[in-house]
């Protein structure tokens, strides 16, 4: 459905966007992520026709931005990043203005609809001014949303947010989902991976990592690694290892008492965990504890994007 | 309603919903009241020549204070990126600011009437043809001051800032007139004719020549065209 194609932006000299390719496909949830400055904001205003592209183009349905630019806007909701208001103005009338500039038809259900989608029942004739951050926040996703668009798009939709607030916009978010083809850009990772059906993570302008949660940390790492707390002797343990197949010790640590630490990493795509627990079960040692050293996103994501010279 | 009736209309409501508008018409309305009504009964006559001679001198403090805001503001507050993201052209943009802006100034003129009225009850013989050009020479002198204070809003997110600029152009075209005894004789005609108090006076005067309006339209319509230029080049730097 939206598909960018050698997308380059530059700012002067600085290149923000280094030759981006990449398909959203209809009704899907695409999390953007990257550290900050990484170029997310800047790819999402070329796509909502907020900055021209210097190379490259976009294709949303048969359209591209540098021809159909008005056409574009119609299909999209945005909510940019820090969300801008019109302050001064009631709820209701900047919802008013905003479905008037979007040529909305039916604004009575549409705004009733908005309110009860957003929660703003009680605030719609207040300033923005008066409201809290996350009341605004529903605003700005109001806006966003009142023309009932096929795209949307949303840029940091919970930076600044309480840990309950952001909930509540998750959860919106969610909703929003099931009908639209979203995109959201983050640098918050648990978000991403809360929401999101794909992940495409971006770095100094370029993309480094696109596919699904589970995809991208399968790809990350091609060891399983295996944590065991154990009461052995200490001596004995590289025979673990020793009499196995294809299984390496990694370290061996004193706990409290007897408690041994040992991690051992084999092969992701085989499981032993039952031959190291026959194994365990022969050797007549006591067995605690055994789990899997589970990858994060944020493991990938600091893999990805922290790079020679450390800066992330 | 048409796009650019749209923003004019938000804006227009918007200088209303903040005290500005309310202190800059009052301060508007008290200085031209005073300067209208202190030599009045000393010159006795019933015209409004000394209305129309102070308004310009205002409009200079006046237009560039109200004009500031007009897209200044949204760079400040990121609200641009809504309105330029909505599907809207720039045009329009620029232009339903623009007539906010003169309908604003039109608002504080419509208020002055009430001196009209005064010199109706108290004078008699009024020349209403040329109080109607004084009032057409004010409304264009006051739009073209809004076209250079969009336009000074436009190249910058610091509504000061943007003050100054209009402030500085519009002191500049008012200038010109008082310094043309210091230019050499050969280009004193381009001077004279640049200079805006030139135009404004044979309109104030009740003479309405296709030559003022045309300089008055060319100069609205050049700073209305730099102003989309100026919102415009956030695609291409």
């Amino acid at each position: 459905m939206i598909q960018l194609q050698n997308l380059v932006k530059d700012y002067g000299t600085l290149r923000a966007v280094d030759h981006v390719n990449f398909e959203i496909r209809e009704g899907e949830i695409l999390g953007f992520l990257g550290p900050n400055g990484a170029g997310k904001s800047t790819t999402l205003r070329v796509i909502t026709c907020f900055l021209a592209p210097s190379e490259g183009n976009i294709y949303i349905k048969d359209l591209n931005i540098r021809e159909h630019s008005q056409q574009i806007r119609r299909m999209i909701g945005y909510l940019p990043e820090n969300n801008p208001l019109y302050i001064e103005m009631t709820v209701f009338d900047y919802l008013k203005f905003v479905a008037n500039v979007r040529q909305v038809k039916n604004f009575k259900e549409r705004l009733q609809a908005v309110i009860d989608q957003c929660g703003l029942h009680g605030v719609v004739h207040k300033p923005i001014q008066t409201l809290s951050k996350g009341f605004r926040q529903r605003v700005g996703l109001a806006q966003a949303i009142i023309h009932d668009p096929e795209i949307l798009i949303l840029d940091e939709p919970t930076s600044g947010l309480d840990p309950n607030q952001i909930m509540e916009i998750r959860e919106l978010i969610k909703e929003l989902g099931r009908e639209k083809t979203l995109i959201i850009s983050s640098h918050i990772l648990q978000e991403v991976q809360a929401v999101c059906d794909r992940i495409v993570i971006i770095n100094k302008g370029r993309i480094v990592a696109d596919g699904s949660t589970e995809e991208l940390k399968s790809s990350f790492s091609s060891k399983t690694r295996l944590i065991l707390n154990l009461i052995a002797p200490e001596e004995e343990i590289p025979a673990l290892a020793g009499e196995l197949k294809d299984i390496s010790l990694l370290s061996t640590t004193r706990r409290a008492g007897e408690e041994l630490e040992v991690v051992v990493e084999y092969a992701a795509g085989e499981d032993k965990r039952s031959e190291i627990y026959n194994y365990i079960k022969r050797s007549e040692w006591t067995l605690l504890e055994m789990h899997r050293e589970k990858i994060s996103l944020e493991d990938v994501f600091r893999n990805l994007t922290i790079e020679e010279g450390g800066e992330a | 309603m048409n796009y650019t009736g749209l923003i004019a209309q938000k804006e227009y409501r918007g200088y209303f919903s903040s005290p500005s508008a309310y202190i800059i018409l009052v301060v508007f309305l008290l200085i031209s009241g005073w300067f209208f009504s202190s030599p009045l009964f000393l010159n006795n006559q019933a015209e409004l020549r000394s209305l129309f001679g102070i308004i310009p001198i205002i409009y200079i403090f006046f237009v560039p204070a109200i004009t500031m805001g007009l897209i200044a503001k949204e760079r400040n507050t990121g609200t641009i990126e809504l309105l330029t993201t909505f599907p809207l052209q720039d045009k329009q943009i620029i232009l339903g600011k623009f007539w906010a802006g003169v309908g604003l100034i039109a608002t504080g003129l419509l208020f002055t009437l009430i001196h009209l009225i005064t010199i109706m009850i108290l004078g008699r013989n009024i020349d209403y043809g040329a109080i109607f050009c004084g009032y057409l020479g004010l409304l264009l002198l006051g739009a073209v001051y809004s076209a250079i204070g969009l336009f000074a809003s436009s190249l910058t997110d610091n509504q000061i800032v943007a003050f100054i600029i209009s402030f500085f152009i519009i002191f500049f075209l008012f200038i010109i007139e008082y310094t043309l005894f210091l230019l050499p004789a050969a280009i004193v005609g381009i001077f004279q004719y640049l200079s805006i108090g030139y135009h404004f006076s044979n309109l104030a005067r009740g003479v309405i020549d296709t030559r003022n309006l045309v300089y008055f339209i060319s100069l609205i319509i050049l700073f209305l065209h730099l102003s989309i230029l100026a919102l415009q080049s956030r695609k291409w730097k």
